[in-house]
């Protein structure tokens, strides 16, 4: 199995208070890994260092068996091929969906604009929103603004998803055709990915592995249905019974 | 009140009028280009320039335009530069301009939300894409209310021209009070030019306001 992603000895603090504190682990290609533990536990920090969008104070992330040397160039560089999704879904207010999801390809990849066009509606038709290339994100609820920026995301060919906390302000009604898509990507196309969910069943129906953080720690990193069965520490024990009720 | 008074004041309070509306045409174009490239020195921090904005924002900001006027007026011939009582005018009020609209372009720069950034960054969109596909649409169409307002501003503004013998409006009420005594009809028909002028361009602009924020934002 290729490694895909590396993370070691990784450090973060704001001012003096630390937010991640050695973080070790790496991704094989075409893994799917959730993020679990209470708010606060510094899972969003991590995902959202892995693209760059916080900085680090030491350790080394290593990706496709490069180091990554973490400036702003490098960064924007690699997050072409890091796709990333957010809770807000933050489409641009200002431009249609084909707009949104044709920006990236075009002009950071400069590829033929026909061809992404073409690519996005194939996109689009498979999260069932082909019909919707021409309206502006305001138009759209919730989860089809969702839907549509996971294209955005995967219309650059990214070797690697992102997706943070992505259903956590959806209405339970549109969680479940986000959650089908991000499962089809993992059953379907193979695509490596970390997801940072509160949806236990989701999770443990997709996750290959999980790993289980507390203020800023990695506590455990265990195969996924393992982590459910049978969790290893009595902390994450406690964190998956005050998920069920 | 005497009406036909008033009725013989109108051809000088129509020169007036135009001058008035031509000085600030002239003033509001030439602050919004000083403002605009003066917000986008600051926003992609161009070394020197950037020390230069700043420095001219603070001095325009926080001196009167009166003194602005009497500087321009009364010491720059002093020092041999001799201009007219209109272009320093104009001048003046770009230079006041300038730092207002600067400001009211920056505000919408800023107001732009974090999240766009970041999810223009993870569509991997280096900083000039940025600004120029999320920051610079969403901010212009952000700072539109404080254009406006400076726009406003800056025609009423105007008034003080009066103290370098500009004939805009208020000079010219002014000079029409010094001869004729008549100050009610005069102030009338002053305040009545100012409200023309005034009152339809800011329903207008409030208009526009509402247009451009939900063309940008849908709301």
């Amino acid at each position: 199995m290729t490694e895909v992603l590396k993370v070691e000895h990784l450090d973060k603090s704001y001012q003096k208070q630390p937010v991640l504190h050695d973080i070790n682990f790496s991704i094989a290609k075409g893994e799917v890994v959730t993020l679990l533990g209470p708010s606060g536990s510094g899972k969003s920090t991590l995902i959202r260092t892995l693209n760059g969008l916080e900085k680090y104070q030491s350790g080394t992330i290593t990706f496709n068996g490069k180091k990554v040397v973490p400036n702003d160039k490098n960064w924007q560089t690699l997050r072409q091929k890091i796709g990333m999704v957010f809770q807000s879904y933050d489409l641009f207010p200002n431009l249609t969906v084909m707009d949104n999801i044709i920006l990236g390809p075009t002009k950071v990849q400069k590829r033929a604009k026909e061809e992404v066009i073409a690519q996005a509606r194939a996109l689009l038709k498979k999260v069932d929103l082909l019909d919707y290339e021409d309206s502006y994100p305001r138009q759209l609820s919730g989860g089809q603004k969702q839907r549509i920026a996971i294209v955005r995301a995967l219309a650059l060919h990214p070797e690697f998803m992102l997706f943070d906390e992505v259903t956590a302000s959806l209405d339970p009604e549109m969680v479940r055709g986000v959650l089908n898509i991000i499962r089809d990507l993992a059953d379907q196309d193979d695509m490596t990915m970390i997801i940072v969910t509160h949806e236990m069943d989701f999770a443990k129906q997709v996750a290959d592995r999980v790993l289980f953080l507390q203020d800023g720690k990695i506590l455990e990193d265990t195969p996924g249905n393992q982590f459910f069965d049978h969790p290893q520490t009595t902390r994450a024990k406690e964190f998956l019974e005050s998920m069920n009720f | 009140m005497n009406w036909e008074i008033i009725k013989q004041s109108l051809p000088m309070f129509q020169k007036g009028f135009e001058l008035t509306l031509y000085l600030s045409l002239v003033g509001i174009i030439g602050s919004i280009i000083v403002g605009l490239a003066s917000s986008l020195i600051k926003y992609f921090k161009i070394p020197v320039l950037q020390r230069i904005v700043a420095i001219y924002v603070e001095i325009s900001r926080n001196t009167p335009l009166l003194i602005q006027l009497f500087f321009l007026y009364y010491a720059f011939p002093a020092i041999g530069i001799k201009i007219s009582a209109q272009l320093c005018g104009i001048i003046g009020l770009i230079f006041l301009g300038g730092s207002y609209m600067a400001s009211g372009f920056t505000g919408g720069f800023n107001g732009v939300k974090k999240n766009q950034i970041e999810s223009g960054k993870a569509i991997g969109l280096n900083n000039w894409q940025l600004a120029r596909y999320v920051v610079f649409p969403q901010g212009f169409a952000l700072s539109v209310p404080a254009l406006a307002a400076n726009i406003i501003f800056l025609i009423k503004e105007t008034s003080i021209f009066t103290v370098i013998a500009i004939p805009e409006l208020t000079n010219t009420a002014m000079d029409l009070i010094g001869l004729y005594y008549n100050s009610n009809e005069y102030l009338f028909v002053l305040v009545i030019a100012y409200a023309i002028i005034l009152i339809p361009l800011s329903i207008i602009l409030t208009f526009l306001e509402k247009r451009v924020r939900y063309g940008t934002f849908g709301n």
